[in-house]
């Protein structure tokens, strides 16, 4: 039986994309060839809309612009700006149902992806997509209002995640806390990053903030990017910042902005 | 403002760099950035000097190759180079020595040419006699005049940067010599960057060697855990693992077209006494 074709698909802020977010998928894509059942034929990180409302959320257009920097030398990932033109923000699994969609070529495009490693044809398996999460992740399908039920159902039902966390068992014990996930565990992959490595995207913006180096943090393309727009100063870090967070809107939840950091 | 006043510091980091990886390279963006807003001081170099091959490390491939690989490393930065000349050498040479050799190297520079200092032409400086200095290290004593060195001139300062674990290093006992380590910090200085884990500060008020010198002793806290080592590098190229982003891309090609770092490449010294207790063991009495 051949080895089933993979797409992982992150979907996110990548606010700024990071080494971070890179390694994510590095570690993912190691992770499922290691298995025996799959071969990782392409990535895509896909940048939230502006409509997301997050608090600091540099423009979209920037976002997306700065991640094809960073995977410009790649070879496998790739950034699709689909959700990001979205006039409202999108569900999670829409997203996941859209690139689905391309990717099983019933819509034109499918060469978009540009998978130049890819085995769609030789195998005999139908390529799945699933989605590249950090542990965190996992934490808010506890968030009141956050997540519809029957949404988290199709998400690590029909798709699957790929959940990279460090040595920590916070992934285990939300897999195991939850009825849903832990009914679907078989499709929720478990990565572990065994040495800590926390310069996330806030950090980042907190060192530019202060003036201070993030060199080797990220790309220097995209470093320069952000010093020639000017992106993520105090200032830029205010934007949304009484807003609600667009999910929690949407759902019908009571408004108070989340407090996320 | 205060710019008339800041002093030149030069950084110079001595290691394995087996392989050189972007946290190496954070370590010396975060000293300088802590230097010259809380220590009045105006980077002007850092150096990586990686270790030579006597050093007998485990694992612990030719200096050519990790020299190479931190220059490729260095490329798009505008102050951090990379000296080969303590890779170069048959012998692992001691810390001080390579302070010393790079401290002669800088003031020969100094009084050869303008390029690191801003002495007006004209102004004598006070030569240091490099030969005296050996002389005192001979009788085994650390004369107090050598603490001075640094401060009597108007070249830069040359500090020693590292990370804590070779400040936790000096309590290993055949390491480290202690008037090395008295001259380390003594003469010159350093600069500790920390992970939280570790409390710096406790370890100095316990040494009665780093003690008076603690404020030649410059910490500088990594908020942000980053724990990617060589080491953890290396496993995962042996095991056939993506590194990628966790060093240069020019340094991953690099290693990648020659396939260093193996299993076998790992085996290099296994065995073999590490060159600093090799040469302390005949001083324990």
């Amino acid at each position: 039986m051949g080895r089933i074709p993979l797409v992982l698909l992150a979907c996110g802020s990548f606010n700024p994309i990071t080494n971070q977010h890179m390694r994510l998928f590095e570690l993912a894509r190691d992770h499922m060839h290691h298995t025996g059942r799959f071969q990782v034929v392409g990535g895509i990180v896909s940048p939230v809309s502006d409509s997301y409302g997050k608090r600091g959320l540099a423009p979209a257009q920037h976002r997306v612009a700065m991640a094809r920097l960073a995977l410009h030398g790649s070879g496998w990932v790739t950034v699709d700006d689909w959700e990001s033109r979205q006039p409202d923000w999108t569900e999670t699994v829409v997203t996941l149902r859209h690139h689905l969609q391309k990717l099983l070529g019933q819509q034109p495009s499918a060469a978009d992806l540009q998978m130049p490693h890819s085995s769609l044809e030789g195998s005999s398996e139908p390529p799945q997509l699933k989605l590249l999460c950090g542990a965190d992740f996992l934490d808010t399908f506890r968030v009141p209002g956050l997540w519809r039920a029957e949404h988290v159902e199709e998400l690590v039902g029909r798709f699957g995640l790929v959940c990279v966390s460090r040595g920590d068992l916070q992934a285990d014990r939300a897999v195991h806390e939850s009825d849903t996930l832990f009914r679907h565990r078989h499709n929720i992959f478990l990565v572990r990053e065994w040495v800590r490595n926390e310069t996330s995207a806030t950090e980042i913006r907190r060192a530019l903030r202060r003036g201070l180096s993030v060199k080797y943090l990220l790309p220097d393309a995209v470093i320069d990017y952000v010093r020639e727009h000017q992106l993520y100063t105090w200032q830029s870090e205010q934007r949304n910042k009484d807003a609600v967070l667009r999910p929690l809107g949407q759902q019908g939840a009571p408004s108070e902005p989340l407090n996320d950091s | 403002m205060d710019c008339a006043k800041k002093t030149k510091l030069v950084l110079l980091s001595c290691g394995s760099y087996n392989p050189v990886t972007n946290m190496h390279l954070r370590m010396f963006e975060l000293a300088r950035e802590h230097l010259q807003i809380k220590g009045h001081y105006e980077v002007v170099k850092g150096i990586i000097s990686p270790v030579g091959d006597g050093y007998n490390e485990k694992g612990l491939i030719e200096a050519s190759h990790r020299v190479e690989m931190a220059k490729l490393a260095v490329e798009s930065s505008s102050w951090i180079e990379v000296d080969s000349w303590e890779g170069r050498q048959a012998d692992w040479q001691e810390t001080n020595k390579v302070l010393r050799h790079h401290w002669e190297e800088l003031l020969s520079r100094e009084q050869g040419t303008d390029v690191v200092g801003t002495v007006k032409a004209g102004r004598k400086r006070k030569r240091i006699d490099a030969v005296s200095i050996s002389n005192k290290r001979k009788h085994g004593k650390m004369e107090v005049a050598h603490k001075g060195l640094m401060h009597k001139t108007d070249g830069p300062h040359l500090m020693l940067l590292c990370g804590a674990d070779v400040l936790e290093s000096f309590g290993v006992p055949g390491l480290w010599k202690n008037e090395d380590i008295e001259e380390i910090v003594g003469s010159y200085g350093l600069v500790c960057i920390t992970r939280s884990s570790f409390d710096v500060d406790a370890f100095i008020q316990g040494s009665d060697l780093l003690w008076p010198h603690r404020h030649n002793i410059h910490v500088v806290r990594e908020w942000v855990a980053n724990d990617v080592s060589a080491t953890h590098v290396r496993r995962a190229l042996r095991r056939g693992h993506s590194v990628r982003y966790l060093l240069p891309d020019p340094v991953l090609s690099y290693i990648q077209e020659r396939r260093l770092y193996t299993a076998e490449s790992e085996q290099t010294n296994a065995g073999v006494v590490l060159a600093p207790l090799q040469k302390h063991a005949g001083n324990h009495g």
